[in-house]
């Protein structure tokens, strides 16, 4: 061992969305406390690779570097997370590190995750309000329910879930275990229950829950261990229910 | 019939000051166009860990508005404008309710109402919470509306755009903004009757800090350079507790503390025994000794300032590292995990080590800036605001408009914890129908005016990035940005010299040289962040030199600016009530010495010379490439300022 240890990083790199992927490796000094975030900051400083060739700078995706935004979301090893709480220390080195395969590919590490926030849209993931002005106090909200809201309210978004569902494919139009639990939170809401049933309606039609194919991996890989076999279970019971009040009441 | 007009505004960054706003002109009837980096969910407001307060006093302990006021004004050194700060803390309660009716998880009593907690430095439970991630579920509950209005077509989002400057009439109104597409590159205008910077604070100024990577300050620099006026900008705070690390500095909360954590180091310099094998006697718990009635719990300012002594000129840092360390050990392992489970995971995530069996190593770390673009406002005559007054939050450019961190009015010279989330919500909401009023009384609109202005500040912008791309000299601008933070770190910190300021202005200038000898590190077209990066870069060392100039001509000692040779030495009994006495007396005539202890009526005199001369806003406006400093009066018209003490 010698006293100056370095790290060894693969990157799969890829100029524009259609151009064709490549491999590049870089060399790192290994600094104490580092992780992927600190790595991608260092190959910025000096975008040179293991062989000496000077590359432009790897692109990825980030903001609050602590685990509460969601944004540098990619596969490590394998296995999709989020790269600030990816401590060099703790990977297999060589590190290789590729974007998200579920989404469409910006560039190098940056994928496009809007079809996400496209389907918080198609089941109205938001509290319908009479308006912003001061109406009074907020309804009462046992702080049991509250607290269960709160663990399905901590969803930012990342993906990770997506990525790891063997259902949600790059052109079908399933939705997935976030949505799901997005849908079941609002309708844990005392406001948000009043427009239950359009949600439901949203997430029984094309894409919907009964496409899960109950792989239970989105669980497993939720960087906030949001209880998402519940959701869809939960809502796979609303969603039935609902199914049969359509039949004999409508 | 024609239909009938509606109003139009380019709303840039989607936190919490931005979203409130788009939601408030929307259900107004007017059309947004939302500018962000990235998708607004992610905005740093996600980041805030603690709360946000409001004086609903539900536990009967007597607050009101009228003390969360004076708590505010009184923990910024009097250095705000009152009227303002007094409107958002009688708005405050109101601004909970409507964010609990969003469907906000704040937690909740027994009854299921909502619940308070307290906070550092204030005396009351006000601070309303959702579990460990307040501001993350605030922001969420605003971009769910604000994704309720995109659905229903009032809101245009640009997610990964950029905004680069405003575009200006020949009177010097603003009619738009160029905006650049980070995704293909394209720069191009956009018109609207209004365009408001909710883009959030500058701490990338100071390299690795608590906040954001998108929090570069860019675009309130880019209005300064325009001619706006930038206010306070050296009023930067320091939180004390920050876990230290290679790409960011992440927040510890206040509230470690308030559970008994204990902050030492050992006594014996780079001591390189394990923490837990030293002997009690061998530790320095140096804020218990040094302040025996608040111990831990000091305020923030406190805190930062004798950390950074122990570290720093006593050199006692753990390992000699700028570190102390945060003790919690000696609680139960159960206890911390009801109290603090979400933070101490936190801590466990990003260093490996569970605080529950060793020390956590700490330190200061820059976190949010007091100052920012300069805005005004119009009171109603009565200490409050006139909410209908277009002048809310407007820029020295008209039409030009600021909200959230990127203003300076609110928190004067130091925030106080669990303010930033309300100030955000608060202005948002606050300006939305001047913002409309603005708009109905334009006497000519954009669609009047010729397209050549947006047409020519399009190209010169065109023309900018295109030559930061052929830039082909030797210097990495990553690195150079880290140098930048480091010259700041080091002279324009907590405690603040001359001499060392006068040295970092220098140095600023030598970054500012090496600038132009940049090589661009990528010439690609397609989703290049490089030229962004350079031109985001410039803006840092325009504001670098805001803050240290700023900071090198305010000759005084007042809330995060510290500056030793300045200090008035408050007598150790002096009581502040000594000052509403004093100033009661001098009305009728001489104050004689013997009315007060010993050396108070003297260090009273110093105060009130010193707030003749320094209780003024800072305003920096940008001539022959320099900040040129002004001060401006502020508005104290509700209390008498008075000195600050908090033991």
């Amino acid at each position: 061992m010698t006293e100056n240890k370095t790290i060894v990083l693969k990157v799969r790199r890829q100029e524009q969305p259609n151009s064709k992927p490549f491999w590049q490796e870089f060399e790192l000094p290994l600094k104490p406390r580092a992780n992927i975030i600190s790595c991608l900051m260092d190959i910025q400083m000096n975008p040179v690779t293991r062989d000496g060739q000077e590359v432009s700078p790897v692109v990825w995706e980030c903001n609050c570097l602590e685990e509460v935004c969601g944004a540098c979301t990619m596969v490590i090893n394998g296995k999709v997370r989020q790269a600030c709480t990816a401590l060099v220390d703790t990977l297999e080195k060589p590190i290789v590190l590729e974007p998200m395969s579920k989404f469409p590919l910006v560039r190098d590490l940056h994928v496009d995750r809007s079809r996400m926030f496209e389907n918080l849209k198609k089941v109205k993931a938001w509290i319908h309000v009479d308006g912003t002005y001061d109406i009074g106090e907020g309804p009462v909200f046992p702080e049991k329910q509250r607290a269960k809201a709160y663990l399905l309210s901590e969803c930012m978004t990342c993906g990770c879930c997506l990525e790891a569902c063997p259902q949600f494919t790059k052109d079908n139009d399933f939705m997935g275990a976030s949505t799901f639990s997005q849908v079941r939170l609002f309708n844990m809401h005392p406001t948000g229950a009043m427009e239950q049933e359009e949600r439901l309606e949203a997430v029984m039609g094309a894409g919907g829950i009964a496409d899960c194919g109950n792989a239970q991996v989105c669980v497993e890989v939720c960087p906030k261990k949001i209880p998402l076999t519940e959701s869809i279970a939960e809502i796979g019971r609303e969603t039935t229910l609902q199914l049969l009040k359509n039949l004999f009441l409508k | 019939m024609m239909p009938k007009r509606k109003p139009q505004y380019i709303v840039i960054g989607g936190g919490l000051a931005g979203l409130a706003l788009t939601m408030k002109l929307c259900e107004n009837g007017g059309q947004v166009t939302l500018v962000s980096y990235q998708p607004v969910k992610r905005s740093h407001s996600a980041c805030a860990q603690g709360g946000i307060n409001a004086a609903i006093d539900t536990k009967g302990e007597g607050d009101s508005p009228e003390t969360h006021f004076y708590d505010t004004v009184k923990g910024g050194d009097f250095l705000a404008h009152q009227p303002l700060v007094r409107d958002m803390c009688h708005q405050a309660p109101a601004i909970i309710h409507l964010m609990d009716r969003l469907g906000v998880a704040f937690n909740r009593t027994p009854e299921g109402h909502l619940e308070f907690r307290r906070f550092g430095g204030t005396l009351y439970s006000r601070t309303a919470f959702a579990g460990a991630t307040t501001g993350q579920q605030l922001l969420y509950a605003l971009d769910e509306q604000v994704r309720r209005y995109e659905h229903d077509g009032q809101v245009q989002k640009l997610e990964a755009h950029e905004y680069l400057s405003a575009v200006l009439d020949k009177q010097g109104i603003c009619r738009g903004a160029v905006i650049h597409d980070l995704h293909t590159g394209d720069i191009f205008s956009l018109k609207g009757d209004a365009v408001v910077l909710a883009t959030g604070g500058p701490a990338k100024v100071y390299g690795k800090t608590t906040g954001s990577t998108v929090c570069n300050g860019a675009a309130t620099t880019s209005a300064y350079l325009q001619g706006a006026k930038y206010a306070n900008g050296e009023f930067i705070q320091v939180h004390p507790t920050a876990i230290p690390s290679q790409d960011k500095l992440r927040l510890m909360s206040e509230s470690a503390r308030g559970e008994g954590g204990r902050i030492w180091v050992p006594r014996k310099p780079h001591d390189p025994r394990d923490p837990l094998s030293i002997p009690e006697e061998e530790r320095y718990y140096f804020l218990e000794e040094n302040h025996p009635l608040y111990g831990n719990l000091v305020p923030r300012d406190v805190a930062s300032r004798e950390i950074h002594d122990i570290v720093y000129n006593k050199n006692l840092g753990v390992d000699g590292q700028p570190m102390v360390y945060l003790d919690l050990t000696h609680q139960s392992e159960k206890f911390l995990e009801e109290r603090l489970g979400g933070i101490l995971d936190i801590y466990t995530k990003f260093t490996g080590d569970d605080p529950k069996k060793v020390p956590m190593k700490i330190f200061p770390a820059v976190h949010y800036s007091m100052g920012g673009i300069w805005t005004d406002y119009e009171h109603d005559g009565h200490g409050l605001i006139d909410h209908r007054s277009p002048r809310n939050q407007m820029t020295s450019i008209p039409g030009l408009y600021a909200a959230g961190e990127a203003d300076y009015q609110f928190h004067g010279a130091n925030r106080l914890g669990a303010n930033s989330l309300l100030s955000c919500i608060y202005t948002g909401l606050m300006m939305g129908p001047g913002l409309i009023e603005y708009s109905r009384n334009l006497g000519n609109r954009f669609e009047d005016i010729s397209s050549t202005i947006y047409d020519q500040t399009r190209d010169q912008w065109r023309g900018r990035f295109e030559a930061f791309k052929q830039m082909n000299g030797r210097e990495n601008p990553y690195q150079l940005h880290q140098d930048l933070g480091d010259v700041m770190l080091a002279n324009v910190l907590i405690v603040r010299e001359n001499s060392k300021l006068e040295k970092a202005l220098g140095q600023i200038d030598d970054l500012e040289g090496r600038f132009r000898n940049i090589k661009c590190p990528d010439t690609t077209h397609w989703s290049n962040p490089a030229p962004s990066m350079i031109q985001q870069l410039y803006c840092q060392i325009q504001l670098a030199k805001i803050i240290t100039k700023g900071a090198l001509m305010r000759n005084e000692f007042r809330g995060a600016h510290y500056k030793p040779e300045f200090d008035l030495n408050q007598p150790h009994e002096f009581d502040p009530h000594e000052y509403v006495e004093y100033l009661e007396k001098k009305h009728y005539g001489e104050v004689p010495e013997a009315d007060f202890p010993q050396g108070h009526l003297a260090y009273m005199k110093r105060y009130e010379t010193n707030n003749e001369q320094w209780l003024k806003t800072t305003i920096a406006e940008y001539k022959n490439n320099q900040p040129e400093i002004s001060y401006e009066e502020v508005d104290t018209s509700v209390v008498a300022p008075r000195p600050r003490k908090y033991d």
